[in-house]
């Protein structure tokens, strides 16, 4: 008892004794803070590069040469201004923003609907075998996804193309054509995530009480309006939820699938925030630059999270925080 | 239940089952459109005779992959290198801090759960990463793909919440019995656990096996990528043939097609990249239902 009412104490002896005696957990703890430490926290310390002129120093270790890099302009902002004044800024956040909203207002309904319908099956095995399959896609890479891809849409050897030439028609440069981007990088994102995306819903929907259905069926309700009425309130908090984090990621949309996808003909359609920082920050290895955009597009992100979570709140009642 | 035979309830079943036959149709045909071409006959393919079978079979592109294309088999050694590695270093370290963190009277304990869970929330994107990585001389070996993400913040939720679980007497009677922390640890809590570490083994293996970001960051020599670095390669290759070709420059775009990766190889790198998942495929789909609800539930 004696050595409880120490270690509750709070004070530097009933710290140390407590140490003492989970010595072993606190050494387990060791690697992880370490590793947090380094590869997570000193990370962040770093995009103080974004408000100076960082080059990299033979034999300095990386905190010392973040310190010691010179400002960047009066008040470090140089490289904020030239971005916001700069020529790619307007297509980059159309780019950015339309790539995120096509996701958000096809991506978001599409693992809805299936949930939906899936929930609509009585049979079990039926059930659980066309979810094994919707969630296969999942689990590719995304190499071979758009690689994949690449070769179905090909102009010369394509199964695509070669069915639009029998029927007469011109092959099409699905790749090669800004006009398509979009409209493929919608689409692949649909297929890789869609049954993925409904397994929540579909945990939710598990847990609504078959007693409602039947007395429903009692009061003579179609399937419709018992769909209406019962399974969409009942996932309601998810969709609001999963909403808000969509929406919050609307100017989020990653570099991985894009730098596999784009090409110089269709930058004025594919080129976004992040695909931009990859190229000038770690291609053309202007660091400060390249953090300088990553940490604007970083601050955009919190505040779309910020006003989502806040129109999540007035219109549905529902809320992150 | 009553079955409810009315016109509209047929027409939904209807659309569901349409919609599911569609949903099954568009996942696996792809799939198997190009695994069939990856074994069909090079002539079969240009003359785009390849449906959903194989025509003329062959397995010429996989001789080629193992026996002429050294890249291949080389990239896909290192990629189980990677994998294996990456996934060992994972499983041993998420474990055992989130065994440690599951014990609710640790010194300091919402201290250190703060610490590896924000950075989920907040990175310090790409570019600094890049610079540490450089820096700390890790570049164009394995450690620099495993070491920067030894463990993932939310699959450490996942395990702490399975200690969490589990059972108190247990550990009691262990160490009543004489055992230590650690002994309790691989004897008593990690065999009851393997769920949960075999759950978490197979996710951090599938992004090790499917990631090919970082290595195009950290692997400068070629004899060092993985098997989708390559795989990248050669697709990119054969779209560069295309928008010359797009571009009116024909004559260009013949000369580089003669030194293209013909198509049935580039289907069967496909081929042999997903195959490992494929295979593993029935044991994630046991487990990642569960992964992803506990997840949910406390994220």
């Amino acid at each position: 008892m004696r050595d409880a009412a120490a270690g509750r104490a709070g004070t530097i002896a009933g710290i140390r004794r407590k140490a003492k005696k989970q010595k072993v957990l606190l050494l387990l703890l060791v690697p992880a803070i370490a590793y947090f430490l380094v590869f997570h926290y000193v990370p962040v310390y770093g995009i103080l590069i974004a408000f100076k002129d960082f080059r990299m120093q033979e034999g300095q270790g990386f905190l010392a040469s973040v310190l010691h890099a010179p400002m960047a302009g009066a008040y470090g902002l140089d490289h904020f201004k030239s971005f916001i004044n700069g020529p790619y800024f307007a297509t980059l956040l159309r780019n950015t923003f339309l790539l995120g909203l096509y996701s958000l207002l096809f991506g978001f309904p599409v693992p809805i609907l299936f949930a939906l319908l899936l929930n609509e099956i009585r049979k079990k095995y039926y059930k659980s075998f066309v979810q094994t399959i919707s969630y296969l896609p999942y689990f590719l890479s995304v190499v071979a996804v758009i690689g994949m891809m690449k070769m179905v849409l090909s102009p010369s050897t394509g199964v695509v193309n070669l069915l639009l030439t029998r029927l007469g028609l011109e092959p099409i440069y699905f790749f090669a054509d800004a006009s398509w981007f979009r409209f493929l990088f919608v689409s692949s994102g649909i297929w890789t995530s869609m049954g993925m995306g409904a397994v929540i819903y579909l945990a939710a929907l598990s847990k609504v009480d078959a007693e409602q259905y039947e007395s429903a069926v009692i009061d003579g309700a179609s399937r419709l309006r018992q769909m209406w009425h019962i399974t969409l309130p009942a996932i309601k908090p998810v969709v609001v939820i999963t909403l808000i984090l969509n929406m919050s990621g609307v100017l989020s949309v990653g570099s991985e699938k894009i730098i596999l996808m784009y090409n110089s003909l269709t930058y004025e359609t594919a080129d976004v925030f992040s695909t931009f920082v990859y190229r000038r920050g770690l291609v053309e290895l202007d660091f400060s630059f390249g953090a300088a955009v990553d940490l604007f597009n970083a601050l955009v992100n919190v505040i779309f999270l910020v006003t989502a979570n806040y129109l999540a709140r007035k219109a549905a009642d529902e809320s992150l925080w | 239940m009553v079955k409810d035979t009315s016109f509209g309830s047929r027409m939904l079943d209807f659309i569901v089952h349409a919609v599911m036959v569609f949903v099954v149709l568009i996942t696996l045909l792809p799939l198997l459109h190009v695994v069939s071409i990856s074994f069909s006959h090079p002539d079969e393919i240009m003359r785009g005779r390849v449906g959903l079978l194989p025509a003329d079979f062959n397995l010429d592109a996989y001789f080629t992959i193992l026996f002429e294309n050294a890249h291949i088999p080389r990239s896909f050694l290192n990629s189980v290198v990677i994998t294996v590695t990456g996934t060992a270093l994972n499983v041993l370290f998420t474990t055992i801090t989130a065994y440690a963190l599951s014990k609710k009277d640790l010194l300091f304990r919402p201290f250190f759960l703060m610490l590896s869970v924000l950075p989920m929330f907040f990175t310090g994107g790409i570019v600094p990463q890049f610079l540490l990585i450089k820096s700390l001389g890790m570049m164009d070996s394995v450690w620099a793909l495993t070491v920067p993400v030894l463990i993932s913040s939310w699959w450490l939720i996942i395990m702490l919440s399975f200690f969490k679980n589990f059972p108190q007497e247990l550990e009691e009677a262990s160490k009543l019995d004489g055992c230590g922390e650690l002994q309790t640890l691989i004897r008593i809590v990690l065999p009851l656990s393997m769920a949960g570490v075999v759950t978490i083994a197979l996710f951090y293996g599938v992004s090790h096996w499917n990631s090919y970001f970082s290595a195009m960051l950290y692997m400068r020599s070629y004899d060092h990528y993985p098997l989708q670095l390559i795989l990248r390669e050669i697709v990119l290759q054969s779209t560069l043939a295309e928008q010359l070709a797009s571009q009116g420059n024909a004559a260009l775009a013949e000369d580089m097609s003669a030194e293209l990766t013909p198509e049935s190889v580039q289907y069967a790198t496909l081929v042999v990249s997903i195959v490992p998942m494929l295979v593993i495929y029935p044991f994630i789909q046991k487990y990642f239902v569960k992964g992803i609800m506990i997840g949910s539930l406390k994220g």
